[in-house]
């Protein structure tokens, strides 16, 4: 995000004249909506606002979008960004990209936008599928998806986009999920944080994997199936009666019952974004055993690219003029007389 | 004139007509990677151009950074052509070759000159570097070279006897063998040695010692020159300075011409540069010199890849700077992709590619003009983009700026074509006046251009080029992207109309780019004749050499140089028409003939070199004789 003076918008304000081309029910209705409902409440201004993308589904994006926007080439979303921040760090920019666009063809850019934090707030729409090129599994797809190019189940490893952003020195790790209430306040805590923040969301693909994150986003099961990292609060999920502890023996997370709410005496953790290693131990932790962990994991700022990079070029000007004829003439020359 | 001395080799070895001095000289440094003769070579560079000479250098090193020492592979040679006319290339055969060891000796002796001088550092013709080199026989010793002068002496131990005094290691001590060796050259040539002592005390400002020690070879080499002079084949031979334009002269590369030219082209058209690269060989020079030029507001990004090298320079555009980004053919063919984005979106944007020996990684260090078809044709969709190619290091500066012109008014991304010998050869410069270059300022759009305040993103001025709408600029929120649009408001259509009507625009736009583009001039002969050979790129000195001596010896020849490849300029066609025969010598299998073919229905002929080395003169002179007898 940056320091510019708050505009007075509203929701209408962020809707463009383009008809939304997603399938009917798609998930990322609801992100855009979230969206275009936090932008007000950020005092975000239209014409300082560049929404930038991939290509997939979700990159359609920046077309419903009533700000600036660039829908790029696959995967390269990242180093669009990266330009447009160094040619002008005013700008407030966005990056939207998908599990296949930012996790397996722009792998790359992804990791290096973190790594250097580049201040952006890059949402990667995760729905563990290809959708507009019809149902291909991706790199987040579980093992033994079936899809037409693994009829028999898909056989890798799949990636884990938050583990993969910390790994890469990301400063800013959340996670949300579409129709989520919370996730107008994770894409609030993403933008006021200075340097690139990542933002997981889970995305339920309606036509090739329609309801695959139900076991821990549909109704019945959410609250025993979440956890929300908040920072100075208990890791506490199931109403208050269980609650997420370190197993100080082994080094890793255990489920505690909280008993009467004694969640101290259970030993629940107390989240702090600022903590690299509770960070790495959530968004490592596996969902079945675990609760899916939720909310801003880590939230811990340092200096941005920009600022550093443009910094230094500036102390390079400083005292210097921009004299071509003279550059032109630098070194050891001579003189033929006429 | 460039190879032949008119007296021949005698003058340098004095012979029967040794009195005379000769027009040009041509010399080869080679030793191991590790000799230094990339720097020696520079530094002779340096002194021929302060002496007033006319020169042209080709750097020819191996791919490895350290290679084996010793080895066949791992010698690095450095050409130099100089003389007191007009030098176009760096020579075709040297006329003294300066080997550093027998590996240096075997790969480059074949191309000296039949009577040419060797001078061969004797010291190290070891059994161990002799079988290194693959030699049974010592050659020094087996009269295998007495089709040359031979003059080998131990410049190893005389290196070391002066720099004794220094205290060096024997290690240390033998590194200033270059400038031993450069110090025998200047006294050949009658060169000041200030210069060179001035530079010494400067690189080695924080180690007094080296800086004595290096001087101390330096001018050992050089006395010893004075004495042998007693008793050798060795004489000093003066070459005049040249007549040259008058007026204030240095010597570039063509990656400092293109750095400077990017830079004075940013300037003209009133804009901060920003340039995205990926370090390859050989584009990587262009991008350490732009890291220098800050105080002209220009950014360097140094990318994860080639494909964010060039997204980032597109985004940056996109934010209203000059994006500018650069590479060598594989590199190239990675941002391709990202090229037809930004025909697609119609932002300007500079593309350099320093060709190299290809395909694939190819010939990493070596020159080639290979890429000609990947930069007019090379991407998917009907995606043309304009195409200006550098002929040498001087001519780069223009081409940039004019790159610089023809992206920011046409809104449309250009290929500026060099290749490894433009790089990485120097030349005398005549220093230009930024002054005399007219400006072309930017002008971006602040208000709606539409109808009722409307914003119309690809509506299209005289030239058929879309406004340049800086992101962040008030009330002009829009929307561009890589997918078929409206040909007004930019938004998404994929419409049968739209697409035609749009793939029309962006052909039309191009095309149009030759209306502004100079009419296409005979460079050297007549406008229309037997023979013309077309160049485009860096065969400009030896066609245009060639074409000067079949002149003299009445031929009727002419030589046209194409700077616009794509689009061509519009006279180009019914000029090549008016020749009887079209010879199109290039460094690659006939590209640019098949283009002309294509665009005029005309029976060009081709003549090729892919081996690496740029043509020789003598070369194309032997395919003229063939074309129209000689």
């Amino acid at each position: 995000m940056n320091d510019l003076t708050p505009i007075k918008t509203t929701l209408k304000d962020w809707e463009t004249d383009q008809e939304v081309r997603w399938c009917p029910g798609c998930g990322d209705y609801a992100i855009l909506k979230a969206v275009q409902r936090t932008l007000p409440d950020l005092g975000a201004d239209p014409s300082k606002t560049v929404f930038v993308s991939g290509i997939g589904c979700s990159s359609r994006f920046p077309y419903y979008v009533e700000s600036y926007g660039f829908h790029t080439i696959h995967g390269r979303a990242p180093a669009f960004a990266t330009g447009i921040k160094l040619a002008n760090p005013e700008l407030d920019v966005w990056v939207i990209t998908g599990d296949g666009d930012g996790m397996s063809i722009g792998g790359n850019h992804t990791m290096h936008i973190i790594r250097r934090n580049v201040n952006t707030q890059i949402l990667l729409f995760n729905n563990e599928i290809y959708g507009l090129t019809k149902g291909q599994y991706s790199p987040t797809s579980r093992e033994g998806t079936h899809s037409p190019t693994s009829p028999l189940g898909s056989v890798d490893h799949p990636a884990s986009p938050c583990a993969f952003a910390l790994g890469a020195g990301g400063r800013f790790i959340a996670r949300s999920y579409d129709v989520s209430k919370d996730l107008p306040s994770v894409l609030k805590a993403a933008h006021a944080h200075q340097g690139a923040a990542f933002v997981e969301i889970f995305q339920n693909c309606i036509v090739y994997n329609k309801d695959r994150f139900d076991d821990f986003t549909a109704k019945p099961v959410a609250d025993a199936s979440q956890v929300w990292a908040r920072h100075g609060e208990p890791l506490l999920f199931a109403k208050g009666t269980k609650g997420i502890a370190l197993d100080h023996a082994t080094l890793s997370l255990k489920v505690v019952d909280v008993v009467d709410g004694d969640w101290q005496g259970a030993g629940v953790l107390v989240h702090d974004v600022t903590n690299r290693t509770i960070a790495h131990l959530l968004v490592e932790m596996p969902f079945g055993p675990f609760p899916m962990a939720l909310g801003v994991i880590y939230d811990d700022p340092r200096p941005t690219f920009e600022s550093a990079l443009l910094g230094q070029d500036a102390k390079a000007r400083a005292g210097k003029s921009a004299d071509l004829a003279k550059l032109l003439a630098k070194g050891q020359t001579w003189t033929v007389a006429g | 004139m460039a190879t032949a001395l008119i007296d021949g080799p005698d003058a340098l070895t004095g012979g029967k007509d040794a009195a005379a001095a000769p027009e040009a000289v041509v010399v080869r440094f080679a030793g191991d990677s590790g000799d230094g003769m990339q720097l020696t070579g520079g530094q002779f560079t340096l002194s021929t151009a302060l002496a007033g000479n006319d020169l042209a250098t080709f750097p020819d090193f191996p791919a490895e950074i350290r290679a084996p020492q010793g080895t066949l592979f791992g010698v690095s040679a450095f050409q130099i052509n100089f003389g007191s006319t007009e030098i176009d290339t760096a020579g075709d055969q040297p006329d003294v070759l300066i080997a550093m060891n027998p590996a240096a000796l075997k790969t480059n002796v074949g191309a000296l000159k039949a009577g040419g001088l060797i001078i061969a550092d004797s010291g190290e013709f070891n059994k161990r570097n002799l079988e290194k080199a693959k030699y049974e026989v010592n050659p020094l010793e087996d009269g295998s070279l007495h089709k040359w002068q031979l003059l080998a002496f131990d410049i190893s131990a005389l290196t070391l006897q002066a720099v004794k005094p220094f205290g060096l290691g024997n290690k240390e001590a033998l590194r200033c063998k270059n400038m031993w060796t450069l110090g025998l050259a200047l006294w050949m040539f009658d060169r000041d040695r200030q210069p060179l002592i001035d530079w010494l005390n400067g690189k080695f400002a924080k180690n007094q010692v080296l800086a004595d020690a290096n001087i101390a070879a330096l001018n050992a080499g050089h006395a010893y020159g004075e004495t042998a002079e007693l008793s050798g084949p060795l004489r000093q031979v003066h070459v005049g300075a040249v007549a040259s334009e008058p007026g204030l002269y240095r010597t570039v590369t063509g990656a400092e011409t293109i750095s400077y030219g990017l830079v004075a082209g940013a300037q003209l058209a009133e804009l901060p540069l920003f340039f995205g690269g990926y370090p390859i060989t050989p584009a990587s020079s262009i991008l350490h010199n732009l890291v220098k030029l800050k105080e002209f507001g220009v950014t360097t990004f140094q990318a994860e890849d080639e494909i964010a090298a060039i997204a980032s320079a597109i985004g940056a555009a996109y934010a209203g700077h000059l994006g500018v980004t650069s590479s060598s053919g594989p590199g190239i063919a990675l941002k391709t992709e990202a090229m037809g984005l930004a025909v697609m979106t119609e932002l300007p944007l500079v593309i350099v590619n320093s060709q190299r020996g290809g395909p694939s990684t190819g010939l990493p260090t070596k020159t080639e003009q290979s890429d000609l078809y990947q930069a007019v044709y090379g991407r998917n969709g009907d995606t043309p983009i304009p195409v200006i190619a550098a002929r040498s290091p001087s001519d780069a500066f223009d081409c940039a700026i004019e790159a610089v012109r023809i992206a920011t008014r046409y809104m449309t991304p250009v290929i500026l074509l060099t290749d490894g010998y433009i790089a990485n050869a120097a030349e005398p410069w005549k220093v230009p006046d930024p002054a005399s270059y007219a400006p072309f300022p930017v002008t971006f759009l602040e208000e709606p251009n539409g109808p009722d305040g409307t914003l119309l993103p690809f509506a299209r001025n005289e030239n058929g080029a879309r406004p340049w709408i800086k992101a962040g600029t008030p009330g002009l929120m829009h929307r561009i992207g890589g997918i078929e649009k409206n040909p007004l408001t930019g938004d998404i259509d994929y419409s049968p109309a739209s697409h035609q009507t749009m793939t029309d625009l962006r052909k039309a736009k191009v095309d149009g780019i030759a209306k502004s583009i100079p009419p296409q001039e005979v460079t050297l002969g007549e406008p229309g004749g037997k023979l013309v050979l077309v160049g485009w790129g860096s065969t400009f000195g030896p066609i245009h050499q060639a074409v000067r001596r079949a002149r003299k010896r009445g031929l009727d020849v002419s030589h046209v140089h194409v700077r616009h490849v794509w689009p061509l300029p519009e006279n180009l066609g019914d000029l090549l028409r008016g020749y009887d025969k079209v010879l199109v010598p290039e460094m690659n299998t006939g590209q640019f003939k098949t283009v002309l073919r294509d665009q005029y229905l005309i029976d060009a002929r081709t003549l090729n070199k892919t081996s690496g080395q740029p043509f020789t003169i003598a070369e194309i002179e032997a395919a003229i004789d063939e074309t129209i007898g000689a």
